[in-house]
Formats: structure tokens, C-alpha cells, sequence
């Protein structure tokens, strides 16, 4: 039975789990229905998920993938983890002004910043 | 002599259809020199309209069609979307940014179009958008 490819690239820094994109824009309903399919069930798997989401391959989003993190984050933090997002370009960072989200998220420049504010 | 683009697209009402669209369109404006953030901003106002269009205006009913007409030329694109729903009432939908709002995963289409369009209005039944984006001019030796 063939598989959906993935859709993320899954990585541990530590005891961080590190997710990125295969997409450069992440604005079609199929496949933020299969990125979102594929945040949660990282995110079940784990008692005090840590999680960090790299946009550095990121061009575009909508706002359905916007839809999709918030639910990523509402899941982390009923599960007493964390979330963190990092090397979001300017562009995409304004959608995140615009929005207000960037309160909603903890935001940081890089992997590597992210990784170490990690509790 | 300066480009000019006008073209009527008719979409199934499936979301695959969008990216044809978006290309379409994207390419009108690139012949139309608009810049990076003016594309990116297009985009997104196209995305989130169309997706709207299928999605809550034509409820997926393949039987129905969205149809989209633009004209652009150095100046500005300006973007007619219609579907075939019962429209809606774009004053009643809520402020996503309030803190009541903020953590609800919906709801922001609507008000990221009126962000980035620079001219954004609706038909008396609420299922024909037009949007209007001027173009903006290049500021490449401003750096940042």
C-alpha cells in the first residue's frame, strides 16, 4: 500500500524535536490538512512535548496555516510542553504582526536561540 | 508600450484550482512589474479569498464554480471574485485580533485580505469581492 510522503522534516536537538517544511508555501488546504495530521500526532506521542518549528524554507503561509499552529500549540500546552518557532523571514513575521500571533508564539532567530530557551 | 492585463477565469470549486488561478494572476502582475512584497501580499489576499470562495461561499459543491476576473496594468490590479453562495455579511465577522479571539484556529481570511489589498469592498449579497492592490514603488537602495 503506497504512503503519503511526509510533509515535514523531523529532527531532535536534545530532547527537542525539531520540524521543518518540505513546502515553500504553506498555503494549499491538502497539504496543511496533512502537515496538521502530522504536527498532532508527533505532538500525542510525547508527555512534555518540546517542540521547535523552523521556517527557514518558508516563503508563504495562509491563514489556514496559521489555524494549524495555533492547534499545535493549544495541543502543546494542554500537554504541559512547549512550543517555539524560529527563522521566520520578515514577510511572514508581518502576517504574524498583522494577526497579533506573534503573542501567542514564542518567536527567536534561529535554531540555535530557540533550542537553548528551551526549559 | 506599458503592459496591461485583463483575463476571466472560471474555477471549479475545488481547492486545487486555486494555485492555477494564482498563477494566472501572478504572472500578470510580474509583467506588471510590481515588486516582491506586492507579490507576496497578492498572494495572500488571492489565497485566502478563493479558498473562502469554495470553501464557505460555493460549501465545495463541485456543481458550482467560482469565477474571477482581474485587470491589472503598472498602476494597479484590481480583482473581482464571485461564487455562487448566499454570500455573507463581511461586518459580522469577529476581530481576530481581540484576546477573546486569538487562540480561535479560524477566522482570519477576511481580515488579512483587508490588510494587504489597498481597497477591499463587497456586492449588496456579500459573495463578490473586489480588491484592489496599487502597485507600490521599488525602495531597493533604502535598505533596512
Amino acid at each position: 500500500m503506497a504512503e503519503t510522503e511526509s510533509r515535514l522534516v523531523v529532527h531532535q536537538e536534545g530532547d527537542v524535536t525539531v520540524i521543518e517544511f518540505l513546502d515553500r508555501n504553506i498555503l494549499e488546504e491538502s497539504s496543511i490538512q496533512q502537515i496538521s495530521d502530522e504536527m498532532l500526532e508527533l505532538i500525542s506521542k510525547t508527555d512534555h512535548p518540546k517542540l521547535l518549528i523552523n521556517f527557514e524554507n518558508v516563503d508563504h503561509l495562509s491563514s489556514a496555516a496559521l489555524g494549524t499552529l495555533i492547534r499545535a500549540n493549544t495541543k502543546v500546552t494542554q500537554k504541559k510542553g512547549q512550543l517555539r518557532l524560529c527563522n521566520i523571514s520578515s514577510q511572514i513575521y508581518e502576517v504574524f504582526v498583522i494577526t497579533k500571533l506573534y503573542k501567542l508564539f514564542e518567536i527567536d532567530k534561529s535554531v540555535e536561540e530557540a533550542v537553548g530557551k528551551f526549559k | 508600450m506599458a503592459a496591461s492585463y485583463d483575463q476571466r477565469l472560471v474555477l471549479d470549486s475545488r481547492l486545487d484550482e486555486v494555485s492555477r488561478a494564482e498563477k494566472v494572476v501572478l504572472e500578470a502582475v510580474v509583467a506588471c512589474n510590481f515588486s516582491d512584497t506586492d507579490q507576496f501580499a497578492i498572494k495572500l489576499a488571492l489565497e485566502e479569498a478563493l479558498a473562502n470562495a469554495i470553501k464557505h461561499g460555493n460549501e465545495s459543491d463541485e456543481g458550482k464554480h467560482v469565477t474571477l476576473e482581474f485587470h491589472v496594468d503598472e498602476r494597479k490590479l484590481t480583482i473581482t471574485i464571485c461564487d455562487e453562495g448566499t454570500g455573507f455579511d463581511p461586518q459580522r465577522v469577529p476581530d481576530p485580533t481581540l484576546d477573546e479571539n486569538i487562540e480561535k484556529p479560524y477566522g482570519r481570511g477576511v481580515w488579512l485580505i483587508k490588510t494587504y489589498m489597498n481597497e477591499v469592498s463587497y456586492n449588496d449579497q456579500g459573495n463578490c469581492l473586489t480588491m484592489v492592490k496599487f502597485r507600490t514603488h521599488a525602495t531597493s537602495s533604502s535598505g533596512r
